[in-house]
């Protein structure tokens, strides 16, 4: 087979003009992979910076007005520019189509406009950071925000604005798409639990994104006019900025996480041989999670002032959107058990997100308990928390996905010793780095602090040590995937065996995708599927 | 028309824009909503602030603008129906009579916030209601200027959109096959003028019953 002949959506049209103007989901699926990856990159290397500045109490790089932008950097940047969008604008865009049966999203030109929205807002908040940034935190707290805060904040802010209408517009067609645009007898519960997770962050992404802007909106009109309407001073309220803030901030989480869920839900079936466990019971945790999701915001708020009552019930709610995920991960575990456990690295990866969304995830019921969060909020419990869950879970789920369908994208095998190095390697270098933040956290270090007490310096020695590792193990994939495009083995259709329509066209597809449209007879994740055994070499 | 390939009927492809547009209107409610919200919580904080600011709010203009923009959902919707039996002609000029409502609205406003300047009403320093709640009055100002700001702008937006349907409608792109443009612009149009309506009541009525 002369593949260099092969017509397929890469090499369909070469010129600059084809890619910037396509409207081919897979083409602006690799144009926001790059996007994504260098907004990676640049918070990554704010994150570098604070941890090497932290290896000494009194600081070792930095100066304290400095540490407090580079790490509002590294939140905006990580949050906005990578979190929220990463997932469904990379794997979501080219794999949801192909998923369904169908042969582009419902609105492609739409598709083409969000990636350059998002290419200004990124552009604009990066572009203010640089230019000196802004030092109040990627929370925007008022007054210190509004009234305060020297720097950039409205710029920022417009940043986040415009990239905000990026996600809302991705998620109005991922929605539309899987309402109007699956395939004859593919029917809601036949449907892959990728394309559910999509759905449920799309509508999250509808839903809470526009209360951000409008918050954004006044917080810039606060700063531009020196009205009040969170200032005290002229009868405005600060907290009424935290509600409005966490309203949309806590469901943009379940943003991040749900399609990184979607990912394992993949990954684990294909990799254990197997029917996944429970299929209808992750579709309605999945659900569960975004629509619980929307009413536990005041848990970020429990020291801010709020009343006791109103925080009791946050608690509780809190512990309710805990269920739904730990069902997750109780199917997850129930489709390894008995499976045909194959260890290749989309498979490490998942294996390592239930782990490390396990322990984030419970240490997230620590913070939910009232006592216990008095204690515990503000400090490094909170930030290993976090990062446990967005960056040993997410992350990890991201690269998983990204592993497993480099083959259909590229129509290359990546190299899999090279692969499976590299998950470990990130699995060791992640718990190095924040494993001990959980007990930094419980011994009192302050988060967002440029010095600490000297006797935290061991922890926060190992901690930038794992940081080091953790940033040469993720530069791993960028050389390996560089190094497949060119003499990476030729990916089959199904080099996985997996189940799901997207592995029944040639890796990489062409760029109509389904030359006729497919009709869908069977249950999802049907293992082993007819005739498709993994062709690849372990 | 071109029919998009990944739509299996000219049907199917108008029903998916009609969802497309019914959903992003739901994401206006969630933004304009959240203003509302607002809005209510510091109505219920500063009730004297906001009653006095009431008073100084042009219910003349508002009152007119209101009848503008029915009138201009009116002249669209009936536009609407000549697309659907292919009558470009009157499709075409019931969207000038539109977007001509809505130009109008526009400049009414800019008057009013000219005439809202010149009178102090704009939240700052030299802010012009005094009074036990004038912190009250200022929010309600604050919030005034950015809700009709963001509402004008909407406007605008719609104005274009409503100018781009009557271009097509001379070059006689519409009819009983093919209507969905004109569908869609027509659902945001009335959008548009239904958070008027709201605004309205919020803003100038409300205070003052």
């Amino acid at each position: 087979m002369s593949a260099t002949l092969e017509r397929n959506y890469l090499t369909e049209q070469w010129t600059l003009r084809s890619w910037l103007l396509t409207t081919d989901h897979k083409r602006i699926a690799l144009l926001y992979f790059a996007s994504i990856t260098v907004f990676f990159f640049l918070g990554g290397a704010a994150a570098a910076l604070i941890r090497l500045h932290l290896i000494l109490p009194q600081g070792a790089l930095l100066s304290h007005e400095m540490y407090n932008r580079v790490f509002t950097m590294h939140g905006v940047v990580m949050v906005w520019f990578f979190l929220v969008p990463a997932v469904p604008v990379t794997l979501g865009n080219f794999i949801v189509p192909l998923m369904l049966g169908a042969r582009d999203l419902a609105f492609p030109r739409l598709n083409l406009f969000s990636w350059y929205l998002f290419m200004a807002g990124g552009i604009v908040g990066v572009a203010a950071l640089f230019w000196g940034g802004v030092d109040t935190g990627w929370t925007f707290y008022t007054p210190l925000a509004t009234d305060y805060a020297r720097g950039h904040v409205v710029m920022v802010v417009v940043g986040i604005f415009i990239s905000g209408f990026s996600s809302i517009a991705t998620g109005l067609n991922f929605i539309i798409t899987i309402h109007m645009l699956r395939a004859p007898g593919l029917r809601w519960f036949r449907l892959p639990i990728f394309i559910w997770t999509i759905y449920a962050t799309s509508i999250i992404l509808v839903l809470a994104t526009p209360v951000l802007a409008i918050t954004l909106a006044l917080l810039a009109f606060e700063r531009i006019f020196h009205v009040g309407v969170f200032d005290p001073a002229l009868g405005g309220d600060p907290l009424l900025f935290q509600h409005l803030f966490w309203f949309y901030s806590h469901p943009a989480v379940y943003i991040m996480i749900l399609p990184g869920m979607g990912i394992v839900s993949e990954i684990i079936p294909a990799f254990a041989r197997r029917e996944i466990f429970g299929y209808k019971f992750i579709i309605w945790s999945t659900v569960a999670i975004a629509v619980i999701g929307f009413f536990v915001w005041g848990h970020h708020m429990f020291v801010a002032g709020t009343s006791l009552y109103s925080s009791i019930v946050f608690s509780l709610l809190s512990y309710a959107v805990a269920v739904p995920s730990a069902i997750k991960v109780f199917n997850w575990i129930g489709t390894l058990h008995k499976g045909s456990i194959h260890f290749d690295a989309p498979m490490l990866y998942a294996l390592g997100f239930v782990g490390l969304f396990t322990i984030g995830g419970l240490t997230g019921l620590f913070v939910a308990a009232l006592a216990a969060d008095v204690h515990l909020t503000q400090t490094y419990f909170v930030v290993a928390h976090f990062h446990y869950i967005m960056v040993g879970g997410m992350v990890s789920a991201f690269f998983g996905g990204v592993h497993y369908w480099w083959p259909k994208i590229t129509g290359r095998m990546y190299p899999e010793m090279w692969g499976r190095m590299a998950a470990l390697l990130i699995f060791f270098g992640f718990n190095l780095t924040f494993f001990p933040q959980f007990l930094l956290g419980m011994q009192g270090m302050p988060r967002r602090y440029a010095s600490y007490p000297p006797e935290f310096q061991v922890l926060n020695v190992l901690s930038s040590a794992g940081a080091t590792i953790l940033a040469a193990a993720y530069l791993l994939p960028l050389g390996y995937f560089t190094w497949s495009l060119f003499r990476g083995a030729r990916a089959p259709a199904n080099p996985w065996g997996a189940t799901g329509l997207e592995w029944t066209m040639p890796s990489p597809p062409p760029t109509e995708n389904f030359a006729t449209t497919p009709v869908v007879t069977e249950r999802p994740y049907a293992y082993p599927p007819p005739g498709a055994e993994p062709t690849h070499a372990p | 028309m071109r029919r998009e390939m990944q739509f299996s009927s000219p049907a199917h492809q108008a029903d998916t824009a009609l969802a497309g547009m019914w959903l992003f209107l739901a994401t206006e409610v969630m933004f304009f909503g959240g203003l509302f919200f607002i809005w209510l919580v510091y109505r219920h904080v500063h009730a004297v602030g906001f009653a006095a600011a009431t008073q100084c709010t042009s219910l003349l203009i508002g009152a007119t603008n209101t009848l503008i923009l029915l009138a201009s959902s009116l002249a669209f919707t009936l536009g609407v129906l000549a697309a659907r039996k292919g009558d470009h002609r009157t499709l075409l000029r019931l969207s000038m009579v539109t977007a001509a409502l809505g130009l109008v609205f526009i400049v009414l406003k800019g008057v009013e916030w000219a005439q809202d300047v010149a009178a102090h009403l704009f939240p700052g320093a030299g802010f012009g209601i005094g009074g036990t709640d004038a912190g009250g009055a200022q929010l309600f100002y604050a919030f005034y200027f950015v809700a009709t700001g963001l509402h004008a702008v909407h406007m605008l937006v719609g104005v274009a959109l409503v100018l781009w349907i009557a271009w097509g409608a001379q070059r006689r792109r519409f009819g009983p096959a093919w209507n969905t443009p004109v569908e869609v612009v027509g659902l945001y149009w009335s959008f548009v003028d239904l958070i008027w309506v709201v605004l309205f009541s919020l803003i100038y009525v409300s205070g003052r019953v």
